[in-house]
């Protein structure tokens, strides 16, 4: 989808985007330089920690704040200035927001009602609507007498019936137990494939964003720190940052010399690569043993210190020569290679192109 | 014993309602059933008269309170909507303080703050008698004895008591819900009328009952602003209870406007205090 319409303008452009705040007379930013292109179809998400401005970011595409600096547009046009209820976008609120003596039904129709939509097609819309998010024959309830799940939806429901050009979910699923929440992942991610509208999703939840985009920003105080794919920012991390928030990661550093980074007593290949260099590789695409092995590979020697059992999987702490704490994640398969125990010397090994030099200049 | 506990708790304001309130009030019903005079003193008869008697003589004066009563309460509405809407949302870190000058005159006794009232609505006095002496207003102007300075002293009187019911229930409107409306293409106009106005009702409805019946019942207005033709139910009451001694007079005419304004506050109640209301405001 995203594809397809790459030729055409995109559906959402930040263009150094600052959002400033006075703040008990100081002057406190935000968003400290935002500049993202969202595709028309897209499932974008924006990922950071709490505090790091998704929730700012987003109400300057809604138009509840305007930028201090930098412009915002949609569809090409300049919107900048232009006020929410004049944008041809919706936003699902963090906690809903959903107007509390109003039923269902009403809710839903609330913003065709304010386009002066004629009667029949409001009747139509909505019915059709609340067949997709699974709420038919509920009408006439309040918000209050719903659960979380079902005023998410209704949420959900109030801002794609008026068909926008673009949907704004701010922590949608945020106040949801693990199991609804991963229920309405696949329904969000269905409902956005049937609709074929943009999705700017924002998230505090790293799984959550991998699992459902198409493209991610991750965020950190107030900027953009990468920018990718789910499969790119997982397995190449631009920052350490990036490499510690996505999952657990474990980062090496050392002086490369000729694509080989010497360390502890082992060697990490680092093709192309001279100098200082930081390196990180994912907890479950090292390999244990405690034969050193062949061919070639990053292979490094260390001591099993903690191991924790974790269902399908074994977690072993391993400290290498220089002190670096290392995790390796081993499937619990019935041919297991190693059983390694606690105090073991054991050789840790990888591919290389599973380890990826983060924040330096020259290509890997 | 466990089940009981509530009730026992509540023993001392049953106690308390029914030393206060169900006895004084019993006392005055018997009261209102009596004839006699203040020397020979009132014996119990059950005449029922009384109350036809009252209404007959002072109907008048019963009717203008509540039209003055009402007047005063749309006055109060009319000024104290925007004053609370503009505290709950525009007040910022200062909403105490705004709260606080509102509250500012009850520091003052009631009765001192009319008379003051009368004192700057007096013909000749600082306000009316320096613009006439510009030659601002024509010299027979009067507000002082009219309906404006009656209605005007309730206005200002109780107009509290209408702001900070309405101020809690705007207070409580959740900024998000009306940025929804303004999401979902409302004006600011359109998010006032459907989000705000119907979800701060409750508040309007608490503060024209808080209002209503003790402005209707006001003596005091009438007796320092107003003229003879201004007389209101309170007054009446006042002077048959104080001056004519006419105890069983005095009562039927308390327990009439009493059952007038239950019967009133009923039906608004009925008509206005449901949920339906609120709905039916939304769309
Ligand atoms: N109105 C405001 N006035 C002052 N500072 C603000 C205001 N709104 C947000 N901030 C500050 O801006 C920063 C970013 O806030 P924002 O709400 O965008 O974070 P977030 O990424 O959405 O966090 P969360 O995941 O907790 O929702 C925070 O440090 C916050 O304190
Ligand atoms: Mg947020």
């Amino acid at each position: 989808m995203a594809e397809l319409n790459r030729a055409e303008l995109n559906a959402i452009e930040l263009d150094g985007v600052v959002k400033e705040y006075l703040s008990h007379g100081e002057v406190v930013q935000a968003v400290k330089g935002v500049t993202l292109d969202i595709a028309e179809g897209e499932f974008f998400s924006l990922l950071g920690p709490s505090g790091c401005g998704k929730t700012t970011t987003m109400r300057m595409i809604a138009g509840f704040e305007e930028p201090s600096r930098g412009v915002v547009r949609l569809h090409g046009a300049d919107v900048t200035n232009v006020p929410p209820n004049k944008r041809d976008i919706n936003m699902v609120f963090q906690s809903y927001a959903l107007f509390p003596h109003m039923n269902v039904w009403d809710n839903v129709a609330f913003g065709l009602k304010q386009r002066r939509t004629p009667q029949e097609e409001i009747r139509r819309r909505v019915g059709e609507m609340l067949e997709i998010v699974d709420l038919a024959g509920r009408e006439k309830r309040r918000p209050r007498e719903m659960s979380g799940g079902q005023q998410q939806r209704v949420a959900l429901a109030r801002a794609l019936v008026n068909r926008p050009r673009a949907l704004l979910l701010d922590e949608p699923l945020g106040a949801l137990d693990l199991k609804l929440r991963q229920a309405m992942q696949i329904e969000l991610k269905r409902i956005q494939r049937e609709v074929g509208i943009t999705f700017v999703y924002v998230t505090h939840d790293q799984s959550e964003a991998l699992t459902m985009s198409d493209r991610i920003a991750v965020m950190n105080d107030g900027l953009v720190e990468q920018l990718g794919g789910p499969r790119e920012i997982y397995e190449k991390p631009a920052s350490a940052f990036v490499a510690g928030f996505i999952g657990t990661s474990n980062l090496l550093t050392g002086v490369a010399a000729g694509g080989v980074l010497e360390l502890g007593g082992g060697r990490v290949l680092v093709p192309g690569r001279d100098g200082e260099v930081t390196v990180t590789v994912r907890p479950e695409k090292i390999t244990i043993s405690l034969d050193k092995p062949d061919g070639e590979v990053s292979v490094v020697p260390g001591t099993v210190g903690e191991v924790v059992y974790l269902g399908t999987y074994n977690s072993y702490a391993v400290r290498l020569g220089d002190g670096t704490e290392v995790t390796v994640f081993q499937q619990n398969a019935h041919d297991a290679t190693t059983t390694a125990e606690r105090g073991d010397p054991v050789w840790l090994s990888w591919p290389a192109q599973h380890s990826y030099a983060i924040g330096s200049r020259s290509t890997p | 014993m466990k089940r009981l506990t509530p009730y026992l708790l509540a023993l001392p304001s049953w106690m308390w309602l029914a030393v206060f309130l169900v006895v004084p009030l019993a006392a005055m019903a018997s009261v209102s059933l009596q004839t006699g005079n203040a020397i020979d003193g009132f014996a119990m008869t059950f005449s029922f008269s009384n109350y036809a008697d009252a209404l007959g003589r002072y109907s008048t004066q019963l009717v203008r309170s509540l039209w003055y009563g009402g007047l005063a309460t749309v006055a109060m509405l009319v000024i104290g909507y925007p004053v609370a809407y503009w505290i709950a949302f525009k007040g910022g870190s200062r909403k105490s303080v705004y709260l606080f000058l509102l509250l500012l005159p009850f520091f003052v006794s009631f009765v001192l703050r009319t008379i003051s009232w009368g004192f700057l609505l007096a013909d000749d006095g600082v306000l009316f008698g320096t613009l006439k002496g510009w030659g601002l207003l024509p010299a027979d102007f009067h507000v002082l004895a009219t309906t404006v300075a009656v209605v005007g002293g309730l206005t200002y009187n109780f107009l509290p008591f209408m702001i900070l019911p309405i101020y809690v229930a705007l207070e409580r409107v959740d900024p998000r819900v009306v940025e929804a409306a303004y999401d979902l293409y409302a004006s600011r106009t359109a998010a006032f009328r459907r989000v705000v106005l119907p979800l701060s009702l409750p508040g309007v409805f608490a503060g024209v009952l808080m209002t209503f019946v003790p402005a209707t019942a006001d003596p005091v207005n009438a007796q320092v602003l107003g003229g003879t033709g201004n007389t209101m139910i309170g007054n009446i009451i006042q002077t048959e209870y104080l001056t004519n001694l006419n105890y069983p007079t005095a009562s039927a005419l308390s327990f009439t406007l009493m059952a007038v304004l239950l019967i009133g506050i009923f039906i608004y109640a009925r008509a206005l205090g449901t949920e339906n209301v609120l709905e039916a405001a939304a769309r």
